[in-house]
């Protein structure tokens, strides 16, 4: 059977998150692996599917949204509030935390949906300023409310309140939500980036896909041949902050205590994972998912050389500029394109 | 009511520091066509310059932002050159924005490294007590009053730049039509490099107001009054200098009234929400020439 280009690429790209994860498993079941290296491979997964997910914006809709890590806080409240609910029922674990990731999806794509209709109108800086406005907003919203249940019932206020007799308080305002069952591990964090990987390459390879990148080449183009640009820049945006949401969903439920704080779910945070994106090649998943698998375990495996750490965020926004400006720069690209003339003209594949 | 007025007072004061990073928003917005996503950290950089020039070196306060005000303009023109300026005629728009992201990195790094996480406590560049009026009931800050005059003299100074000299008015000929300024014989790259010059440098002024308003100074401080500024800019109407000014005082204002009567918490959040509202219904802003889109 021969399989096409675009299969071969897509497999290969399982292919390593496979091995990656077989490697893993062999290391911790011989017992080579540090409880401080065990402790990365959840966050190494969720980065790297939350870099697939902006991908899907940033390179395939051609979109700069830095409102990321506000779907993630979505889905990691939404979600966690249910598991804390039903932490002490009958439910079975595997159940709970499905049932989590369906509610930490659904909530932040109803979220990506309704925030999409105004701020897709706008392109450019404004859409990423919005975007940027958005995330904050919820974020600070979240660190603000008390939601909690007594015997007069469920309340819910922006102030600090007492409970009445039995009762329990599910958002402590900027204490957040305490007590989240620890379900994500990192078999499920891998299963949900492979997913995430399948869902993603089969938007962009499919006719949906070549309509998203039709609007990024060229709008109005696009728009004359009849693309219905608003309802696919929607789907783009809408299945992008669905997934951010379940990378809420894994964030949530891989540590007890979940706080709206800034450096988890601050406008960073989006520019972190936009650092992986950029990084792994903006519009290559492939790339995305290498880009932030390294560019957030390597740090913190390094964190005993010294002050190495130090300089790792100062390297990559040194390396981050001379990234844009190689492959964007209009001097720069005539010179690759004079360069490698001679091959073959690679210079365009390359750029 | 005493209460109500002091919030204002503060409210403009606050709004004068947004106003004057708004007013370097907007210029570049203006005429590089770019959302300089650095310039906040060029604030940082200025409130650091300003510390250090006054506590490491003992520069007496003007002395000190003087030393800032060339140093951040050294780093506009730096970074516009090294950074910026290579990528204008990129076939995509995101990638000056995201280059620009990666310039704000760098700077709150670097500083990182330099100066360390640690706050400083910054000592206010000015000692004068201020007033106090209706029987000592109504307490105004000496740096409250400074600022909002700095803001009117900053505001007036470079209305009058733009109108009056010959700079000022190839800066107005560039934001309209930089085709046809260059045929002008309009040097449009020494043009760009003044705007981001005169923007950092009253970044600068902005970072030594802000940190004496607001004493405590870290790699971080910039990052977010950068952002609401640009949302002073947009408010104001993009391109608009008076506009900047307009937003930026009613951007301080509503902060400051929320702080006070809503919640601190969610201040930020009724900001942005402000801005949101405002690019839905009126996208121009509010002093701002509505555009057509070009087909």
């Amino acid at each position: 059977m021969k399989l096409r280009k675009q299969t071969k690429k897509e497999f290969i790209t399982y292919a390593i998150v496979l091995l990656f994860y077989a490697v893993v498993m062999i290391l911790d079941v011989t017992g080579n692996l540090k409880s401080h290296t065990k402790g990365l491979l959840v966050p190494v997964c969720y980065y790297a599917t939350a870099a697939v997910s902006l991908n899907l914006v940033v390179g395939i809709l051609g979109d700069l949204s830095l409102g990321h890590a506000g779907f993630m806080c979505v889905g990691a409240f939404s979600s966690s509030l249910f598991s804390v609910v039903f932490k002490e029922s009958a439910m079975p674990v595997g159940l709970r935390f499905l049932i989590a990731l369906i509610i930490g999806t659904a909530v932040a794509a109803l979220f990506g949906f309704l925030i999409g209709i105004p701020v897709l109108r706008l392109n450019g800086d404004y859409l990423a300023i919005v975007t940027l406005a958005f995330g904050e907003i919820i974020k600070n919203i979240l660190a603000a409310i008390y939601l909690g249940y007594d015997e007069a019932g469920v309340h819910l206020s922006l102030k600090s309140f007492t409970l009445q007799g039995e009762g329990k308080m599910l958002i402590n305002g900027a204490m957040g939500i305490q007590g989240v069952p620890t379900d994500s591990n990192f078999t499920v964090a891998t299963l949900i980036l492979i997913l995430t990987l399948v869902v993603v390459q089969h938007i962009v390879d499919s006719r949906t896909g070549r309509a998203i990148m039709s609007i990024r080449d060229n709008r109005i183009a696009a728009e004359s041949i009849g693309i219905n640009v608003t309802k696919y820049k929607m789907l783009a945006f809408t299945v992008s902050a669905a997934i951010a949401g379940t990378v809420g969903v894994l964030f949530s439920h891989n540590t007890s205590t979940l706080t709206a704080a800034s450096n988890y779910f601050g406008y960073n945070v989006s520019i972190m994972i936009l650092v992986y994106v950029v990084l792994g090649g903006i519009g290559s998943i492939r790339g995305s998912v290498i880009a932030a698998a390294l560019l957030y375990a390597l740090p913190e495996m390094l964190r005993g050389l010294g002050n190495l750490s130090n300089y790792r965020m100062l390297i990559y926004s040194v390396i981050l500029i001379a990234v844009m400006l190689w492959n964007w720069a209009p001097a720069a690209r005539t010179w690759r394109e004079k360069v490698f003339a001679g091959k073959g003209g690679k210079a365009d594949a390359a750029s | 009511m005493l209460n109500f007025l002091n919030t204002i007072i503060n409210g403009i004061s606050l709004g004068s520091i947004y106003a004057i990073i708004a007013l370097g928003y907007t210029m570049v917005y203006g005429i590089a066509k770019m959302l300089n996503f650095a310039h906040g950290d060029v604030i940082m950089v200025g409130g650091y310059l300003v510390y250090t020039g006054m506590i490491s070196w003992g520069f007496n306060p003007l002395l000190a932002i003087l030393f800032a005000c060339i140093g951040c303009t050294m780093l506009g023109i730096l970074t516009e050159r090294v950074a910026y300026k290579p990528l204008r005629g990129a076939s995509s728009n995101l990638a000056v924005l995201i280059t620009a992201i990666g310039v704000s990195y760098f700077l709150q790094n670097i500083s990182l490294l330099i100066f360390t996480a640690n706050p400083k406590s910054f000592t206010s560049v000015i000692t004068w007590e201020g007033i106090s009026l209706a029987d000592g009931q109504l307490k105004i800050q000496g740096i409250t009053i400074v600022t909002i005059v700095a803001g009117i003299v900053v505001l007036l100074a470079l209305q009058l730049f733009i109108k009056r000299t010959k700079a000022g008015q190839a800066m107005l000929a560039v934001s309209e039509d930089k085709g046809a300024a260059t045929l002008m014989g309009i040097d449009v790259n020494k043009t760009i490099s003044l705007t981001f010059a005169i923007g950092s440098g009253l970044a600068a002024i902005a970072g030594a107001l802000l940190c004496s308003a607001y004493p405590v100074l870290t790699p971080y401080t910039g990052a977010m009054p950068g952002i609401k500024a640009f949302v002073a800019a947009v408010l104001g109407g993009i391109g608009s200098i008076p506009g900047a000014m307009l937003g930026g005082l009613l951007l301080g204002v509503a902060e400051t009234l929320s702080k006070r009567y809503i919640s601190t918490q969610l201040a930020d959040a009724i900001v942005f929400a402000i801005l949101i509202v405002m690019l839905l219904v009126r996208p121009a802003g509010l002093l701002g020439k509505k555009l057509q889109e070009k087909v």
